[in-house]
């Protein structure tokens, strides 16, 4: 019996105009941001550990594999990267299993801003889209006008989706204000000519923030800004998506679509590499928010190895064997 | 299209129930001398898993007898003889907990990743750390050199019915003493497929002896003569007709009876894990728990959210089949405590409570009761004083920590206590404020073998578990 989060509709935006108070000052959005529930770190993460013990076999398994694969950026964020690279990851994307046309498409390529028009280029036509890490990614250590200007770049190269990073000594020295306006910017100048904006998720490098406490605040801080998504992480450091932080963001997800209305999705994203891993995550979100985030409007996976585990897992229930590592491809 | 976990039963071929079992006597099983059998079933579906031999007051000397004898060799054993047979014992268990785990779900309806998950680690865990102390007992602080009490006559309940014999058995034996223990009326399988883990383990006839049977047969062994310990884990109602029986004697008593915790959130708690406090504190076990967090408190404040966020959860809860490995909440026990439950449960509604409980499809079969939830209980409400045994929660309001602390302990009861708060300080103010056995702070239903677990007034008294566990079964 999944939940669903009660929809608002048209009181949403009275709500989120009544929240502007909370960002009218440094001060007020610190006494905001401090006054949310603390997080029971313990308690976090035993809740974490039971959700990771559901059983989802036959018909629940192969719905989670599509459902899975169908919500994957499939990433390459290398300094190798090459457009015969990402050419080669956009054709994986279209048709992920070769032998099997009936495999689901990806949701997005993700790549650097200067390999979007490649990738906007070979996946015309498939409705996948094009998301591009920008604002000095991964670590973000830029002055302000180069990230703005990276952000452009990619949205005038064609991106559909925006991957920024915040300024996390900004954050850890409590300068929250710092962090809105940025965000704020940034989603402004994902603003295109014709005044659609791309989609704007924003990365916490959650493993650098350490607390639990932390990161529902960063989370509140990057959804009173305007975040379309929020995303755990750059996929570069030791500590990346985990569980416990997944949920936790969920959770703050649901609490701030029940306060204001508006919906946010959240993307988990490095060290997510088995089929099991994700049927975790996707329990987490069916029992956290239910239905309405399982479609990749609202959740994504942030990863390059997964897919090939969810085709191998996706063989093995439609033939009865396993077939291995080289029965899928390697792009 | 929505995400339906489909069914992930537990194999029911790694458990081998046979159709009928005698008496653990002398190391053997017998029949019962009356010739007297019952049968357990399945609160799931009802269904008859065996037939059990009723044992009566010619077995109980028989029993206790084998026991005796027994005593003169085990007591006199090196204690670290006798960790040997208990590390071999708790190693038995882990290697045959999935099948126990099994049997522990059908015969007693608790679902299946509560039996593997909590139940079968906490049992071999506390063989192991009572194994631990059989030869370290000069060093427990009970006097150089601690003499065992003798024959210890131990009746225990249906909600846990492994765990609690690990609870009684475990330190019993580490101390020198011999066993007679009655399980439960309605799950004695588990402790039958106990008695064959002792007689795997090769450990001396009649150390280990259990009796299935039911009341009567409890009562026999409480009173019999040559019993020197009598301890009892069950309803407050039966302990004190066993502290009647004992009174005047010379037998060591321990009591671990009912319970009406008070769970006590304030407006500073971390909600979310409360939410989860709550739910773990309340349905864990179908609410068949003694120190279970039946009575939630929450601060005014923070209770529109909090109970908003607490149903949401409780739509959640998947009630069915134990064996499913995604079943959250199994069947209740029995017929009888069902009806326990329910009757309590419409007076809650009669007395003016508004009672709640999310749709949930319930199976025709078995005996189920949907998780509930009462509010605007108030004290004065038999379901705010009363012990349900079953997935009902209460929830109570107060304004200040005073309020708190004086509603928390207005019970006759006080095993357990919860309480949710982001403040240290006043984490310990009301730990010693609060007149329980156990409080746990920003948790519920922590159980480990290290840490003593008992209760004040009508809850009982003598602790189990640790090295407090210890002083039960010694001559201190």
């Amino acid at each position: 019996m999944p939940t669903t989060v009660p929809a608002y509709g048209k009181e949403a935006a009275g709500r989120l105009a009544s929240m502007a108070d909370v960002t009218a000052s440094d001060g007020a959005l610190r006494r905001f941001l401090h006054g949310l529930p603390g997080v029971d770190a313990v308690g976090l993460q035993a809740r974490a550990a039971t959700l990771g013990t559901r059983s989802i076999k036959t018909t629940a398994k192969a719905y989670a594999i599509d459902l899975a694969i169908s919500m994957i950026d499939l990433t390459t964020l290398e300094g190798a990267d090459t457009p015969g690279k990402v050419r080669a990851l956009c054709a994986k994307g279209i048709h992920p299993d070769p032998t099997d046309r009936g495999t689901p498409k990806v949701a997005a390529i993700c790549v650097y801003p200067d390999m979007v028009a490649t990738a906007k280029e070979a996946l015309t036509g498939s409705g996948i889209h094009v998301a591009s890490v920008a604002t000095a990614f991964p670590a973000g250590r830029a002055a302000l006008p180069v990230k703005l200007a990276d952000t452009r770049d990619a949205v005038a190269a064609g991106a559909d989706e925006i991957d920024m990073v915040i300024d996390r000594g900004a954050f850890l020295s409590g300068r929250y204000m710092t962090v809105f306006e940025e965000i704020k910017q940034v989603k402004e100048a994902c603003r295109r000519e014709d005044g659609s904006y791309a989609h704007l998720k924003v990365i916490f490098e959650t493993g650098e923030l350490q607390t639990y406490d932390n990161v529902r605040r960063v989370s509140w801080l990057a959804m009173l800004a305007g975040a379309d998504f929020i995303k755990t992480s750059t996929g570069k450091v030791a500590v990346n998506a985990t569980p416990p932080v997944t949920l936790l963001m969920l959770e703050a997800v649901r609490d701030f679509h029940a306060t204001t209305g508006v919906q946010v999705g959240v993307k988990p994203a490095g060290g997510i590499r088995t089929t099991k891993d994700a049927m975790k995550y996707l329990v987490m979100v069916n029992e956290t928010l239910g239905d309405q985030w399982l479609t990749a409007d609202w959740f994504r996976f942030g990863a390059s190895s997964l897919l090939n585990d969810l085709l191998m897992q996706r063989q093995k229930l439609g033939t009865g064997r396993y077939s291995g590592p080289d029965y899928v491809t390697v792009d | 299209m929505s995400f339906e976990y489909a069914p992930a039963p537990e194999s029911r071929a790694v458990v081998d129930i046979a159709p009928s079992y005698g008496l653990f006597i002398d190391g053997e099983f017998t029949e019962a001398a009356g010739g007297k059998v019952f049968k357990t079933v399945s609160p799931a579906n009802e269904e008859v898993l065996s037939e059990v031999a009723q044992a009566g007051s010619e077995d109980v000397e028989r029993a206790v007898r084998a026991a005796r004898k027994a005593f003169e060799k085990w007591s006199a054993l090196p204690g670290a003889e006798r960790a040997k047979y208990l590390f071999r014992i708790a190693r038995l268990i882990q290697e045959r907990s999935r099948e126990l785990a099994v049997l522990e779900s059908l015969d007693n309806g608790k679902p299946i990743r509560e039996s593997r998950d909590s139940d079968l680690p906490l049992v071999a865990a506390h063989f192991f750390y009572y194994a631990g102390w059989a030869d370290k007992l000069g060093h427990a602080g009970y006097g150089a050199d601690p003499k065992p009490l003798g024959v210890a006559g131990q009746v225990i309940p249906w909600n846990f019915p492994l765990l609690m014999l690990a609870w009684k058995i475990a330190p019993a034996l580490a101390c020198g003493n011999t066993v007679v223990l009655k399980p439960a009326e309605t799950t004695p399988l588990s402790a039958l497929f106990f008695a064959d883990i002792c007689r795997q383990a090769g450990l001396p006839k009649g150390v280990v002896n259990i009796l299935t049977g039911d009341g009567s047969t409890g009562a026999e062994l409480v009173a019999h003569p040559d019993v020197n310990k009598v301890a009892f884990t069950g309803s407050t109602e039966v302990g004190k007709a066993i502290a009647r029986t004992v009174a005047g004697t010379d037998k060591k008593l321990t009591l671990e009876l009912g319970g009406k915790a008070a769970n006590i959130v304030f407006d500073d708690a971390p909600i979310d894990q409360a939410v989860e406090g709550i739910v773990n504190g309340i349905f864990f076990n179908q609410g068949h728990v003694c120190c279970a967090g039946s009575r939630l408190l929450v601060q005014e404040s923070v209770q529109d959210e909090l109970l908003a966020a607490l149903k949401r959860r409780m739509s959640t809860l998947r009630v069915g089949d134990p064996l499913d490995k995604n079943t959250d909440i199994g069947a209740i026990n029995s017929a009888e405590q069902l009806a326990r439950i329910t009757e309590l449960a419409d007076a809650g509604e009669a007395e003016g409570a508004e009672r709640w409980a999310p749709s949930c499809e319930l199976p025709d079969a078995g005996y189920w009761f949907a998780p509930t939830l009462f509010t605007g209980v108030t004290q004065a409400h038999r379901i705010a004083q009363e012990e349900i045994f079953g997935p009902v929660l209460s929830v109570l309001t107060f304004r200040t920590p005073e309020e708190a602390v004086a509603k928390a302990n207005n019970t006759p009861y006080g095993l357990s206590a919860g309480v949710w708060t982001e403040k240290g300080s006043r984490i310990l103010w009301m730990a010693n404020k609060l007149r329980a056995g156990i409080v746990w702070s920003n948790t519920f239903n922590k159980f480990d073998p290290a840490s003593p677990f008992g209760g004040y007034k009508e809850s009982g008294f003598g602790r189990e578990g640790g090295r407090h566990g210890l002083e039960a079964y010694l001559d201190v």
